[in-house]
Formats: C-alpha cells, sequence, structure tokens
C-alpha cells in the first residue's frame, strides 16, 4: 500500500487494518475444503460400517447361530426345507487361498525390496519400481482372467489332476497381486534404515549381504512385519480373482489341488441374486462384518507394529 | 605392533576425485606407528576425505577414484588382489556421529568379531570374554557391565563413541582412523574421550582429524595441515603450534581463516 495519503484527518493505517480481501476468503474455503477432505475418510469408514452393520448385526447378534456360523461347514442358504448357514468352508477357504498367497508373495516380495533397496543403483532401480508400480495397476479382473484362461489348463497338464482351479491356482494369482504393494511397503522400510549403520558396518569389513541380514533386515523388521500384514489384508479382501481361479466350491480343503471358495467371492455371487431383507441377505451382511473386523485387525495391527518402529527409533 | 615398520600409514602421491572434482593432490604422508596424528585445515580442505580414503569406505560412493598408494605397515591397501574386508579389519573406523548399531551392547562389540571369524560358532564364555576386554580397553566396563543388554542406540552419546571405539578392538586392528569423534559431544564427554583416545595410544596407531585446534594441540603427538586438497605442513605438534613454518599454517592456528 504505497499510495499517497489522500486524507490527512484520517489515518490511513486504521482504513486497511479490518479490510478482508479476496485472498482472506480463498483462505477460509480452502481450509475447509481442506478439512472437510481430510476427515472424509473417517466419515466414509464410519457411513460403510454403520451400514453394513445396521444390514447385519441385529440379525447376527440376535437371530443367527453363531455356533453353526463359525462351526459348520454347511453352507446351503438356499435350500427349501432346512437353510443352513454355516461359514467355516468360506473361511477356511479365504484362509488357504490367502496362506498360500502369501507364501508366494513374501518370499518374492522382501527378495525385491531387498534387491531395489540395497543393490540395485541408477536406471535399473527406477525402472524396477516403475514396473512393481505398473504389476499393482493391473486390474484383478486381468488376473482372474489369466486364472481361468491360463493357469488353469496349465496346472491339470501339469500336476494331472481334474480341475486346474483351486488353491493352488487362486494362491499363485493372489500372490502376485499381493507382492507388488508389500514390495514398495518393505522397500520404505529398508529405505528408512539410517545409512549411518550400513556405513558402520561397512567400515568394520561387513559385505553387502553381511550389511543386509545382520544389520539392514533387523533394523527394518517392523516395516517388513507391516508389508505382509497389508499384503494379508489385501489377500482377504480381494474378491474377483478369488471368484475366478478358486473353482467357488463350499468345501473344506485338504490340499492344494482342491477347489474352494472365498467369503468374499460368496458375497459377490449371491448378493444380487437375494432378496433384500431375507435371513439369506443378513447372513451375507454378517460375512461382510466379519470380513471387515479381519481386515481392520490386520491394518491396526500392521499400523501399529509400524509406530513401534517409530517409537524405538 | 610386532612389525618392525616404522609407519603405520605411508602414502605416496595419493590422488582422489568425487566425479570430475579432485580433493586429493598428490598427498605424501608418513604416519607413524603408536602415535596419534591429528589431521587439521579449514572445512573441505580433504582431511576427512584423506582419513577414509584409509579404511576405502570412500568407494561406497560409486563416483570416487583414487591414484597413487596407501601402506598400511609396508602393505599397499589399493593394490586390486587386496581383500577389501580384510583391510577394514586391520584398520578401523570412528565416525563423527556416534554410529553404533541398533542391536545391544554386547552384539555391538562382537559384530565385528563374528563377521571375521569365519562363521566359526562363539562360545558365551569366549563372547564373555571378548565383550569384556573391550569394553575395559575403553574405560566402560563397570558402568556398562550390568546394561550389557541394553539397546546401543539409547545410551548416552559419550556411551555411545566409546563403544563404537570398543567395538573396533575385538579383531585387533593396527590403525584406529576416527574423523572428529568429539564434535558431536558436550565438553565433559569431549574430554572423557579425549583421555581415553590418549589411552590407546602406543597399542594402536590413530589418526584423528579435528576442527578444534586445542584437541589438536593436547591430544596428538605429531600434526598434518591440509589446504585445499594438499599437505601444507607435516611435524611435530608442539612445532607446529609454536613455530610453523608456513604462512597458511599460522594464519590458520591462530584463527585468521577456517
Amino acid at each position: 500500500m504505497n499510495a499517497p495519503p489522500t486524507h490527512s484527518h484520517d489515518p490511513p493505517e486504521g482504513e486497511n487494518l479490518d479490510q478482508l480481501n479476496l485472498a482472506w476468503y480463498v483462505d477460509k474455503v480452502v481450509q475447509w475444503l481442506v478439512f472437510f477432505g481430510g476427515i472424509s475418510a473417517i466419515i466414509f469408514i464410519i457411513g460403510i460400517f454403520v451400514f453394513i452393520a445396521s444390514q447385519g448385526l441385529g440379525y447376527a447378534v440376535k437371530e443367527l447361530d453363531l455356533g453353526e456360523f463359525f462351526f459348520s461347514p454347511l453352507w446351503r442358504p438356499t435350500s427349501e426345507a432346512n437353510p443352513t448357514y454355516g461359514a467355516l468352508a468360506l473361511i477356511a477357504g479365504t484362509a488357504s487361498v490367502a496362506g498360500f498367497a502369501m507364501l508366494i508373495a513374501v518370499p518374492f516380495s522382501l527378495g525385491a525390496a531387498i534387491f531395489i533397496a540395497e543393490f540395485a543403483t541408477g536406471r535399473t532401480r527406477e525402472i524396477l519400481k516403475v514396473l512393481v508400480e505398473l504389476l499393482a495397476a493391473i486390474p484383478s479382473v486381468v488376473w482372474g482372467f489369466i486364472g481361468l484362461s491360463i493357469m488353469n489348463p496349465l496346472i491339470i497338464n501339469t500336476f494331472d489332476v481334474p480341475i486346474g482351479l483351486n488353491i493352488l491356482n487362486a494362491g499363485l494369482i493372489l500372490g502376485l497381486m499381493a507382492a507388488p504393494i508389500m514390495t514398495t511397503i518393505a522397500e520404505d522400510a529398508l529405505k528408512a534404515v539410517p545409512d549411518g549403520y550400513r556405513e558402520a558396518a561397512e567400515a568394520m569389513g561387513a559385505t553387502r549381504w553381511q550389511v543386509v541380514w545382520r544389520v539392514v533386515l533387523p533394523a527394518g523388521k517392523n516395516g517388513l512385519v507391516a508389508a505382509v500384514l497389508l499384503g494379508v489384508g489385501r489377500a482377504f479382501g480381494e474378491t474377483m480373482a478369488v471368484l475366478m481361479a478358486t473353482g467357488h466350491s463350499v468345501h473344506i480343503p485338504t490340499s492344494v489341488f482342491d477347489s474352494v471358495r472365498a467369503l468374499t467371492a460368496t458375497i459377490a455371487a449371491e448378493l444380487g441374486e437375494t432378496p433384500v431383507g431375507s435371513d439369506h441377505y443378513k447372513v451375507l451382511f454378517t460375512l461382510g462384518i466379519f470380513l471387515f473386523l479381519v481386515t481392520f485387525l490386520i491394518n491396526l495391527t500392521a499400523d501399529l507394529v509400524v509406530r513401534g518402529k517409530r517409537r524405538n527409533a | 605392533m610386532d612389525n618392525p615398520h616404522p609407519f603405520a600409514i605411508e602414502t605416496r602421491k595419493l590422488n582422489l576425485w568425487y566425479g570430475t572434482f579432485q580433493a586429493l593432490y598428490d598427498v605424501d604422508l608418513a604416519v607413524k606407528q603408536g602415535q596419534i596424528t591429528a589431521l587439521i585445515g579449514p572445512s573441505g580442505c580433504g582431511k576427512s576425505t584423506f582419513l577414509r580414503s584409509v579404511n576405502r569406505i570412500t568407494e561406497r560412493l560409486g563416483y570416487v577414484r583414487t591414484t597413487g598408494s596407501i601402506e598400511v605397515f609396508g602393505h599397499d591397501i589399493y593394490r586390486p588382489e587386496v581383500e577389501l574386508v580384510q583391510v577394514r579389519k586391520k584398520i578401523g573406523m570412528v565416525f563423527q556421529r556416534p554410529n553404533p548399531l541398533p542391536l545391544s551392547v554386547r552384539e555391538n562389540i562382537l559384530f565385528a568379531y563374528r563377521l571375521h571369524s569365519g562363521g566359526e560358532r562363539l562360545t558365551r564364555n569366549k563372547g564373555d570374554e571378548i565383550v569384556e576386554d573391550a569394553l575395559s580397553q575403553v574405560l566402560l566396563w563397570d558402568s556398562m557391565k550390568d546394561r550389557l543388554h541394553r539397546k546401543a542406540t539409547t545410551l548416552s552419546l559419550e556411551e555411545q563413541q566409546k563403544l563404537c571405539i570398543a567395538r573396533l578392538l575385538p579383531v585387533k586392528p593396527s590403525v584406529l582412523l576416527m574423523d572428529e569423534p568429539c564434535s558431536a559431544l558436550d565438553p565433559e564427554a569431549t574430554e572423557a574421550v579425549e583421555d581415553l583416545i590418549w589411552e590407546l595410544r602406543g597399542r594402536y596407531s590413530i589418526l584423528i582429524v579435528t576442527h578444534n585446534m586445542a584437541q589438536a594441540r593436547r591430544a596428538s603427538d605429531e600434526c598434518i595441515f591440509m589446504l585445499m586438497g594438499k599437505v601444507i605442513e607435516h611435524t611435530r605438534t608442539e612445532d607446529m603450534f609454536v613455530t610453523p613454518k608456513h604462512k597458511e599454517t599460522a594464519d590458520y592456528i591462530e584463527g585468521r581463516y577456517g
């Protein structure tokens, strides 16, 4: 404000001090927008939980036989005479596929993270990081398609089994799907290990591998556990690829060549054909609550583990 | 120590480049064994670079190029057939910021020992012996003996830095390199670590970089003054501080630049 004072009686500062200009309004509006953006995640998650709970929680607590739900493998929701809602086989299906997926994903993703963070340099590292991110962006239906049309005949021919849509197939697919996100998070965890540790160990004569094995991995342990847990959460929640590659048959598996059915796939396949408000409909929502709680707990644990790391660092 | 060679470190025409930037120019030095030699000079004069090149830790940066030779007790450590791991075993390094590994005190001390024992299993007794000996040498045993399983990163900075010295000793190094080992410490801790360094004199040949003139003066036998990547003067410490031969040295010591 360099304008020469025109009114000699009025002190010009007095006018300017309580003036609200455009920047002030923009600032206020942006503050509110950012605030709503920030809390929207909380609003959405509460909204989703309230919705799912309103549809299934009352039923799950009062009417549903929880003993049958958790311990019976009989999932016969459409039976006219005697419908049973035993989710044990579905839980076993999800757990077996997710477990097998982790057997594949953990070594691959940790290996990739160690290579990218500790050994690769320059262009190799950049290309690998882009490729890993690209892998994470492949739609799950494409993975399901691969499971259905490539893996299925491959498994049938290789292992001489009657059907190739089974734990092995879905586990492999799911492992490859979960690996990229696990790699990215594990790499971040390794990157967060202070370089002074590496330098100290190298100055004492440690080789690159000794530095990784004896210093970097123990120091980044919490972040690596978090990466694995997030991968497990991903594997639990994945639907489309699992629906297409597991064979979708309700069955407690006894080998990796058994077809199974996952919780998520059950909801996806049946909800559209169920009368709204029926018992079957509400049980599907109960499955949803169960899945929600499991993934929530896994993510919460991962988060706490990472926080634990920060506190000790 | 039974090596009859009078010099712990001898360099000939040592040049070093970071990419295209030359940090050391024809450094010819002979550091006497069993003594404390201080490296002084203004920031960026190449003293840390020189120190780090003796442990070859400079090579962590892929773009460093070195010519000339560095002999440690008569062995050229830059010959291609030299085993880097052995070089670093013989020549221990202490850094500016204490950098104990995020392991227990005991595991920190056994770290280098385990690296160099070739996978041989370490018995409990032997381990205890090594830990006690190393901590005693750095005057930490009495205060630390009940805290051997504490995480080393939770110790005080003074204890951390002493531990960083202690963990080098189990593999019996002949040379200890120290890169401003007291610059992160408060005055009392500095004094304690200086006393310790003086205590280690004779058993090890020590090369120490310092910014602190008073420290160089009271805690070294010989002193090397470097400027712009070149060695300007190398004499006995008392001579350098009383009758410096070069004008640059005199100006630096008197605080006219740096």
